[in-house]
């Protein structure tokens, strides 16, 4: 079993956009939905796209305003203006 | 022209460098005693990166609209008397304990941060302290003004700090921090970053609140991940900062993964709270303990560790024991709980017979053969008007400070008990995990001021008995104390609803 990043919001609909960005993102991701709250884990490596929320949204989104509705998450942490990657292995 | 824009790495580095200078009048090891005597080896602070890349500018806007969402939930929640359609009053046990035990420990990691803040002598290390110093404060301050709604209507709210210097459940979590805060900065920083926030705090933040949505405590669920948001930072903060001092030098190896060793069973033992909470006093069930365990440290837990073992950190010591406890502890505390109710500030109960059903199916032949039976004995004394009460104080773990209870890993019929020595004293633990950490530093644990030794020595306002003991902790029986459904709480969540006590166990009302 290839060891899981996940990352977890909460359920709501200024998440939403983002949510279903990552979903579109990572084909191998899996969601689940716990009261108020969502998990998402993905094999070794997860992405989350500003480009993909901004079609969702159809607006400009600021990448890093992700942290208002974030509950948690676990990985590497890489961060640019475009995309946030959560993985496992070196950096 | 314009001026071009400095894209998220640029501006991380330019509001995190170059903030500090060499002292030239002093040496810097006079002005940053604290951060070469663990042993710790660092060659170049600049190695440091904060991987969120947060700027102060950013936290201060991304911080404020949190807020705001925030007190427009607590507002509405209280304006609409949103106590009122919890699932049940049980639940604010939970809360209480919340109250109690977990948010002064927010507070308290608002004083650690600040102190290691001051003590490292990289900036970016320090702007990274100086954010969560001031995140934890925010998490003490919410946490208080969501609970202060609930304080009108329910007991055990009240005197947090009160309750907090005194009462014995409560040095668990208290020991545990000051533990942390009188420890070196960067075994504090692993200890509360890594090990309790990346490692455990999941545990809490995620199953346990979003039981609280389940139970309709909308007020608990925004500030809780609303706190947990947070935590992501300071988790990555906790990993970052055990990469960094792993890259750094060779011989801070060993080091490090003593503090992991250490502090993965401090907290392991820690969390023996919020299992009971999440098993026992949320009257809607979401997830159990042991299924959390499973996703939570198990699956996400091993696989940080499966990542971390390239710079030759191994998993946790006692790792498998935790693991093949985590079908036995929530039911041993829940039963110290229930027969220890008159002498804490939040009320104990015999699970019902829908949860009764629900342990069997989480927890299968374990629950069935060897909790169930003792709940249902219990069941049978209340009916008999004899609710059994604890009338003695514990034996408690030297370095845990949690009353002995926990069973042998491969006999639950058998206590745990391990002794040390040390200088002519004997010293009590509850597994080997708390054993080794004392004989690691038994100058430090030896003074641990342990609360049933306390009692018998006169320092609890002269209290020989539970009841003197509960009224010295300034709690009353059917207040604050003692069964559920002998309680004011009990009574006013009937008014409130317009109903009768139908509940079997209502006979429950004998005193201890």
């Amino acid at each position: 079993m290839q060891d899981k990043v996940f990352i977890s919001f909460q359920n709501n609909d200024e998440a939403r956009p983002v949510i279903d960005a990552i979903m579109e993102d990572n084909p191998t991701a899996v969601l689940s939905e716990m009261p108020a709250m969502v998990k998402i884990d993905a094999p070794m490596r997860l992405v989350v796209r500003r480009e993909t929320i901004e079609k969702n949204l159809g607006r400009a989104f600021d990448l890093q305003s992700i942290h208002i509705n974030l509950i948690s998450l676990s990985g590497n942490i890489d961060e640019s203006e475009d995309e946030f990657i959560l993985a496992w292995g070196r950096r | 022209m314009a001026v071009k824009k400095a894209s998220l790495k640029e501006k991380y580095r330019l509001m995190t460098r170059g903030l500090d200078w060499e002292t030239t009048y002093q040496p810097m090891d006079k002005v940053f005693p604290y951060d070469k005597y663990e042993g710790i080896k660092i060659k170049d602070w600049d190695k440091w990166e904060d991987p969120f890349r947060l700027t102060m500018d950013a936290y201060w806007k991304y911080q404020a609209e949190k807020e705001r969402k925030l007190y427009a939930i607590l507002d509405s929640f209280s304006q609409n008397n949103g106590q009122l359609n919890l699932s049940d009053a049980r639940y604010l046990t939970a809360i209480k304990l919340w109250m109690q035990g977990i948010t002064p420990l927010e507070y308290a990691a608002h004083r650690g941060f600040s102190h290691v803040g001051r003590q490292f002598r990289g900036a970016g290390a320090r702007v990274a302290c100086q954010m969560q110093a001031l995140d934890e404060l925010r998490h003490a301050q919410t946490q208080m003004h969501a609970f202060s709604h609930y304080n009108k209507y329910f007991s055990g709210f009240h005197q947090a700090n009160h309750m907090r210097d005194r009462a014995w459940y409560l040095s668990i979590p208290k020991s545990f921090f000051e533990d942390a805060m009188t420890a070196g900065p960067f075994e504090f920083v692993t200890s509360i970053s890594f090990a309790f926030e990346y490692v455990l705090t999941n545990l809490l933040f995620m199953p346990f609140v979003s039981g609280a949505a389940y139970n309709g405590d909308v007020a608990t669920t925004t500030f809780g991940f609303s706190a947990q948001s947070d935590e992501s930072r300071h988790m990555t903060l906790g990993l970052e900062v055990v990469k960094f001092v792993l890259e750094q030098h060779e011989d801070n190896v060993p080091i490090m993964q003593r503090y992991i060793d250490k502090w993965f069973w401090r907290g392991y033992r820690l969390l023996a709270l919020v299992g009971t909470m999440m098993d026992y006093m949320l009257p809607k069930k979401v997830m159990s303990w042991a299924e959390a365990w499973g996703v939570y440290w198990e699956e996400n837990g091993l696989a940080l560790f499966n990542d971390l073992s390239r710079y030759g950190i191994r998993l946790p010591k006692y790792h498998e024991i935790a693991t093949k406890e985590k079908l036995h502890i929530t039911h041993q505390a829940w039963m110290v709980f229930y027969t220890a109710c008159p002498a804490t500030a939040f009320h104990a109960w015999l699970p019902q017979p829908y949860e009764m059903d629900w342990l069997s199916e989480k927890y299968g032949e374990t629950f069935d053969r060897f909790y169930r039976p003792r709940f249902e004995k219990f069941g049978d004394l209340e009916k008999a008007g004899k609710r059994f009460y604890t009338n003695r104080l514990p034996l408690v773990c030297q370095t845990c400070q949690i009353p002995d209870f926990f069973t042998e890993v491969d006999n639950p019929m058998k206590q745990a008990v391990r002794h040390s020595e040390w200088r002519g004293m004997k010293f009590n633990f509850c597994s080997d995990g708390c054993k080794d950490i004392f004989v690691n530093e038994p100058e430090k644990f030896c003074q641990a001021y342990i609360p049933p030794q306390q009692i018998y020595q006169g320092n609890a306002g002269g209290a020989r008995t539970l009841a003197e003991y509960a009224a010295w902790l300034r709690c009353g029986m059917g207040t604050e104390s003692g069964d559920y459904y002998s309680s004011d709480d009990y009574a006013n969540w009937l008014k409130w609803h317009g109903e009768r006590d139908t509940t079997p166990s209502s006979s429950a009302a004998a005193q201890p």
